[in-house]
């Protein structure tokens, strides 16, 4: 399934490269309920952008405000440093690539991919010319006379592409586009569509609440939760220095321990669990004392089996052996449940079996105030 | 054909795929072929009678009708006022449909009732409604001699302009429901993906809405002309006696001249040119519409 792209002809390359995208304090509101409320959101040219949060948190009203189709109440939108707020949907040169698609039923694939390049104007011989060109660089090519009903999802989302590639767009903002696919497929795709977008210098935003998705394909991530955007960085800072709870337990799989927070100093806070061991771990914003939350990743926790200071008492559960890996549960005398990996060297605990869990040597678990002590 | 149900091996229920689908048919069949087919074919039969007795057969009633001028006069008048009532009606009818599907769903429920109310209303007060609105002392014409834009009040009863306008308002929900089913399952996404890239609103009135909405226009304006065609009642109380449709003539030879044979072959014409206008309709609508389909 995969397509080679062919060079694509000079002047595309040259509209297409190093767009920006500004969104500056953008508010939408539908009636009483608050859509989007004060997003900031700069993506740099050339870049991949991805949003992901939860179904309903704002991620299709945030590309439908870029687009035009919704209007906001408050905030700018620029692209290249210009203000877009004032100019109707077809003047802005936004591609998008909707879930659904949205091929046009009554047409063929060239007439899809035609469209735009109709509608501004166009000479019919660059329009043909034109068409040819993006039909071979999604590999659809016999494809041309067909009807969208003929063809498979991934072959229905190339002629979206295609299409909103024809109108040259700045930016180009793609909705959950991989959500119809199957994973085989939804693969490939992912990785044309980067291969694409990498070659022609496309700026873009990848809607998606598959985080994997986002990691994959992006390179800085927008976390979104109701309405605002939670933390903007790369893959590897999202997943490293979680600046919410919500980020840390949506990105990745993550364990929560509820502790208390007894004092900090010098980066490092002191903190003890529910059944007195004492912890010191790493903290740049330390939440202030009392009840804490520490999020830990299962590969931030090692098992022994003789106790040592900051090891606590854990009874193991289920393992499941994943190749050079085994996942495995593990039981607080608190009825806390944790996840972590151990590496496959020697004989796999047993089930039931008791031991002692400690933090690996280096690793930096993230700590929150707990929200269940205070308000949200 | 409850035999062939009851034969077919039957698992679970009776109603599992009979052997041949026309089975589950047959009811409506049989219906259709003993007071539909039977009739047309009696109305056939009776139009070669020669004479008004009905004692032989011959084809003096067909020549009657064909070569008589005022008769091709009428068909044209009948087709014509059909084409006025479909033109009046998606007029107004099509920006009505627009409206409906950007609205909200409240909106929708709303417009909705508003289209179907005439249909719950009866036709002949529909009809006598309109005599009140159109009359010398009407509302239209207080409203337009108040105004002071005639001296004189209207003539509508009574012409075909005034005929047009009250079939128009009685055909309207024939021509929008259709219309507006086929209207409301069109992706709204398409409409924003015609205008992202780079379509005028009425670009895609025209390459994307039209097209797709084409199929139920097609069928609301089959349903409109056919109805307009034959719609004696309004014909002949709004219309009144001046203006002659094929209806009325019907209507007049079969129950005031007695004479069957010659309404046959006129209610015969009816049908088969009625027909002929709706299949160039129909035809239309598959083409604008048919690359949906096909
Ligand atoms: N046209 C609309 N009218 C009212 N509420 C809407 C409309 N569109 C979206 N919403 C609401 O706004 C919120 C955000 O929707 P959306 O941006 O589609 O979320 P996401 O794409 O992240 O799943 C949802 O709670 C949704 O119900
Ligand atoms: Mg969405």
């Amino acid at each position: 399934m995969l397509f080679r792209p062919t060079s694509p002809a000079p002047t595309a390359q040259a509209s297409l490269r190093g767009h920006t995208l500004d969104v500056l304090g953008l508010g939408v509101r539908y009636g009483a309920f608050t859509a989007l409320d004060d997003v900031d959101l700069s993506v740099r040219a050339g870049e991949v952008l991805a949003l992901l949060g939860p179904s309903g948190c704002g991620k299709t009203t945030l590309l439908r405000t870029v687009a035009g189709f919704v209007r906001q109440n408050a905030g700018r939108v620029l692209i290249d440093g210009t203000a877009i707020d004032d100019l109707p949907p077809n003047r802005r040169r936004v591609g998008i690539v909707f879930q659904n698609y949205a091929l046009f039923p009554h047409m063929s694939v060239a007439e899809n991919v035609a469209y735009g390049l109709k509608a501004r104007g166009e000479a019919k011989p660059r329009i043909a010319a034109r068409v040819a060109e993006l039909l071979e660089m999604v590999q659809l090519g016999p494809m041309r006379d067909r009807r969208p009903a003929q063809l498979s999802g991934g072959q229905q989302q190339r002629v979206a592409l295609a299409r909103a590639l024809a109108i040259e767009p700045s930016i180009l903002l793609l909705d959950e586009p991989f959500a119809a696919l199957d994973r085989s497929l939804r693969l490939d795709m992912q990785i044309e569509i980067k291969r694409l977008q990498r070659q022609l210098g496309l700026t873009a935003i990848l809607v998606t609440h598959d985080q994997d998705e986002a990691m994959s394909v992006a390179d800085r991530i927008a976390v979104m939760r109701r309405g605002r955007i939670e933390q903007l960085g790369t893959p590897v800072e999202l997943y490293d220095r979680p600046r919410t709870l919500f980020v840390a337990g949506f990105i990745g799989t993550t364990n929560r321990l509820p502790c208390l927070m007894e004092g900090a100093a010098e980066g490092m806070a002191a903190i003890r669990l529910p059944d007195g061991t004492a912890l010191r771990v790493p903290a740049e914003a330390p939440p202030p004392p009392g009840p804490a939350l520490l999020t830990v990743r299962p590969e931030q926790l090692v098992l022994r089996d003789e106790g040592a200071p900051g090891a606590f008492p854990v009874e193991l559960g289920l393992a499941l052996p994943l190749g050079g890996q085994v996942i495995r549960e593990a039981r607080l005398p608190d009825g806390t449940t944790l996840r972590l990996t151990e590496p496959r060297l020697g004989p796999i605990r047993d089930l039931g079996a008791r031991a002692f869990c400690a933090l690996a040597p280096g690793a930096r678990p993230a700590l929150f105030p707990n929200p269940l002590s205070e308000e949200d | 054909m409850g035999v062939a149900i009851a034969a077919a091996p039957a698992p679970s229920l009776g109603l599992s795929a009979p052997r041949s689908p026309w089975a589950l048919a047959a009811p409506l069949g049989l219906a259709y072929a003993a007071f539909f087919v039977a009739p047309l074919l009696m109305l056939i039969a009776v139009s070669f009678y020669a004479d008004e007795r009905m004692t032989r057969f011959g084809l003096e009633q067909w020549q009657r009708f064909l070569f008589d001028a005022f008769h091709w006069k009428v068909i044209a008048d009948t087709l014509l006022l059909g084409l006025k009532a479909v033109a009046a009606t998606v007029v107004l009818g099509f920006p009505l449909a627009l409206v409906y599907r950007a609205a909200s769903p409240a909106w929708q429920r709303v417009l909705l009732f508003i289209v179907v109310m005439p249909l719950l209303t009866s036709v002949v007060v529909r009809t006598f409604a309109w005599i009140v609105i159109l009359g010398r002392e009407g509302v239209v014409n207080q409203l337009v001699l108040g105004l002071g834009l005639a001296a004189e009040p209207l003539r509508l009863l009574q012409t075909e302009l005034g005929l047009v306008i009250s079939l128009t308002q009685i055909e309207m929900p024939l021509l929008l429901l259709p219309l507006l089913s086929v209207m409301s399952r069109i992706d709204p996404n398409l409409m924003d993906a015609s205008a992202s890239l780079g379509a005028s609103p009425w670009r895609t009135l025209f390459r994307v809405i039209l097209p797709l909405a084409a199929p139920g226009l097609a069928a609301g304006c089959l349903l409109v002309f056919a109805s307009a065609t034959t719609a004696f009642i309004s014909q002949s109380v709004i219309g009144g006696g001046r203006l002659v449709y094929l209806p009325a003539m019907i209507w007049q030879q079969a129950m005031v001249a007695a004479h069957w044979p010659f309404a046959a072959t006129i209610a015969i014409a009816l049908l088969l040119s009625v027909s002929a206008v709706l299949a160039v309709i129909a035809h239309a609508g598959r083409v604008a519409g048919g690359r949906v389909h096909g």
